[in-house]
């Protein structure tokens, strides 16, 4: 177990290293001069001139890659070209609040979703199964800037209940993690329903059956925890993508969270920064999909990591 | 052929339809047959011949919404058939249990064997978790496992296909049944297997007044357990005969071409192995009359016509066919 560990944190340093070979070389094919952005429009060739050589754009794009690997090495992600503070500091002040909006959302999706996943595979082509389908099929077809404003709309412009955005109070957090979670509920309610479709139709849940459970028990005790796999696996990847891909919930409701740091710097073309966080991404999707590989062998005793 | 005993099971008229998008299949139609206090009947006929129906019928374990059962299920006095599903489930995995085929199957991958054991003397013993644990160790020393006190925290992926019908067997056995619907319980194992299985419940059956309904289509476990034998062939009953009388002289073409088509060790290797003709019909479409004949050697007019009411000869020898007569 200790040795799967080991493993498997000393695999994330590739993939980090792939991220980053990959982003560098896509960053620098992108239109736009960065020093010219930074510059202004107003500022002489020379003002630029100087802003590229500080920002070392004047060397050979490898040269660029090794010294951002050695400053990678000591922990350093350089500074913002925008703001002058480390890119540490820019991403540190806005992960939490991410990662808070992520967690709702996901928790929400999970309170909602497999329940309501449950409760369809229970009563197959019932009302209830109808309207979860249904549900679910708003759910994954809705697109999320559209939501987040309706939402809004109503809940912030008409009624006046909750506030249109920014972060302070839990009021803040309702509307963008319904926005962002109603998606994902449907997907994981979808999941739900067939994984737990195919267990209640397994022999073992027949002879549960033959032994006078309770139909309750049976169902959470016999049949969920057998239908959890492809159910976590969702939930991770999911989760994974929460992380990262919240931008436009994070606009619409003017959330300060990495999502929206990520495409100031694009618009502003503050490579340092781009790459910061989308390192940082890259760490925690690695670091969600292990957890999941850890709750697998907890859930199901068939897998074990040697 | 216990005279003045009441039977445990009476089943009259046990008709089971399953409603498919194809259409509505009766897989059960018309069984009856009784089972004695401490008797092995054995419940005879091919694949898809309503075995199984019958007994999952009998505990209810069918979906509900997709199944009709007509009939009556006389046990101990009650209709099972009319009890309301919460005295229907106390009575599931107490007074009446059930082996399955699938021992691989069957047992559920992620909890442990003596969880497995130990729910049902929870729920039907109202053991605590501590005594229930005990008892499920002391149940896979009866049906003779190895090491019990080890194998009792194992999960069923750990242990071979036998030692798994054996937890089965256990988990059964675990509230003191009176009956016991053990469905095709060596057919997927290995024979040597097959063999200790068999021993084994034939041991177990020895020290019990437990009945089992023994469903097979194999007429060696019959022969070996059963001391009375009904056969079914398309969801109805053809044949029932004490054991010895049934292996000596069946009546009914159908029961005479199963024993015929059991392979004869010694025997003379170059004829081929005796079969029935044809197959099992479609329930969707039965044949019209009696619902053998198209795969009868001894066909008659009247066999196409109509199907063969049931005639008994004594209380414990019955058989369903026009050839069938007193001086037969």
């Amino acid at each position: 177990m200790i040795n799967f560990l080991l493993k498997r944190l000393l695999a994330i340093i590739p993939v980090l290293l792939g991220i980053t070979l990959l982003l560098f070389f896509m960053l620098r094919m992108l239109p736009g001069d960065p020093a010219q952005v930074l510059a202004g429009q107003m500022a002489s060739p020379q003002d630029v001139e100087m802003i590229r050589t500080q920002l070392g754009l004047d060397q050979p794009v490898y040269i660029q890659y090794a010294s951002f690997l050695n400053r990678l090495v000591h922990l350093d992600l350089g500074l913002s070209a925008r703001t002058q503070n480390p890119v540490i500091q820019e991403i540190w002040a806005r992960l939490p609040n991410t990662i808070l909006l992520s967690l709702c959302a996901i928790t929400m999706a999970c309170v909602f979703g497999i329940p309501a996943g449950i409760i369809a595979a229970v009563r197959p082509y019932s009302w209830v199964d109808y309207l979860v389908t249904i549900a679910s099929l708003f759910g994954i077809s809705m697109p999320v800037f559209w939501l987040g404003i309706m939402l809004m709309i109503v809940f912030s412009m008409t009624l006046q209940w909750l506030p249109a955005g920014g972060i302070g109070t839990w009021k803040h957090l309702i509307l963008p993690t319904v926005t962002l979670a109603s998606f994902v509920v449907a997907f994981i309610a979808r999941m739900t329903r067939s994984s737990m479709l195919e267990v209640l139709s397994q022999d073992y849940v027949t002879t549960a059956r033959s032994k006078g459970l309770k139909e309750n028990l049976i169902i959470i005790k016999h049949a969920l925890k057998n239908a959890l796999i492809p159910i976590i696996t969702v939930v991770g990847l999911q989760f994974g993508l929460l992380l990262g891909g919240a931008v436009l919930t994070e606009t619409v409701f003017a959330w300060p969270g990495l999502g929206r740091l990520i495409v100031d710097s694009i618009l502003a073309r503050d490579y340092a920064v781009i790459q910061g966080s989308i390192l940082i991404f890259g760490l925690l999707y690695t670091l969600v999909n292990l957890v999941v590989d850890l709750i697998y062998a907890f859930v199901d005793p068939r897998i074990r990591y040697e | 052929m216990k005279a003045g005993m009441a039977p445990l099971l009476s089943i009259v008229g046990l008709k089971t339809s399953f409603h498919t998008l194809d259409g509505t299949i009766t897989a059960v139609n018309g069984v009856d047959f009784d089972v004695y206090p401490g008797e092995t009947l054995g419940l005879v006929g091919e694949s898809g011949c309503g075995k199984s129906v019958t007994a999952l019928s009998v505990l209810r374990l069918l979906n509900p919404s997709m199944t009709t059962i007509h009939g009556q299920v006389n046990f101990d006095g009650k209709n099972l058939l009319s009890l309301d599903p919460e005295e229907m489930r106390m009575i599931r995995g107490g007074t009446i249990s059930m082996i399955f085929q699938e021992p691989m199957t069957s047992l559920n991958p992620i909890l442990t064997v003596g969880e497995q054991i130990s729910e049902s003397l929870r729920l039907h013993e109202k053991l605590g978790r501590k005594k229930a644990w005990e008892k499920a160790i002391q149940m896979l020393e009866i049906v003779q496992i190895p090491s019990p006190e080890l194998r009792v925290g194992e999960y069923p992926h750990k242990l071979s296909g036998g030692m798994r019908q054996r937890v089965m067997i256990a988990m059964a056995l675990s509230c003191n049944p009176r009956l016991i619907f053990a469905d095709e319980p060596t057919t997927a194992l290995d024979v040597t297997i097959q063999a200790q299985i068999i021993r084994l419940l034939e041991h177990l059956k020895k020290g019990s007044n437990t009945s089992i309904v023994l469903i097979t289509h194999d007429l060696g476990v019959v022969a070996q357990m059963a001391s009375r034998v009904v056969v079914m062939y398309a969801g109805r009953v053809v044949e029932e005969a004490p054991v010895v009388e049934l292996f000596h002289d069946a009546r009914h073409p159908y029961t005479k071409g199963l024993l015929k088509s059991v392979p004869v060790l010694g025997g003379d290797k170059k004829t081929r192995l005796n079969e029935i003709p044809g197959i099992v019909p479609n329930l969707l479409h039965m044949p019209k009359g009696c619902s053998f004949h198209p795969r009868c050697s001894m066909t008659m007019d009247i066999c196409k016509k109509e199907s063969p009411s049931m005639i008994h000869f004594n209380k414990n020898r019955r058989v369903a066919c026009w050839l069938a007569t007193d001086d037969f």
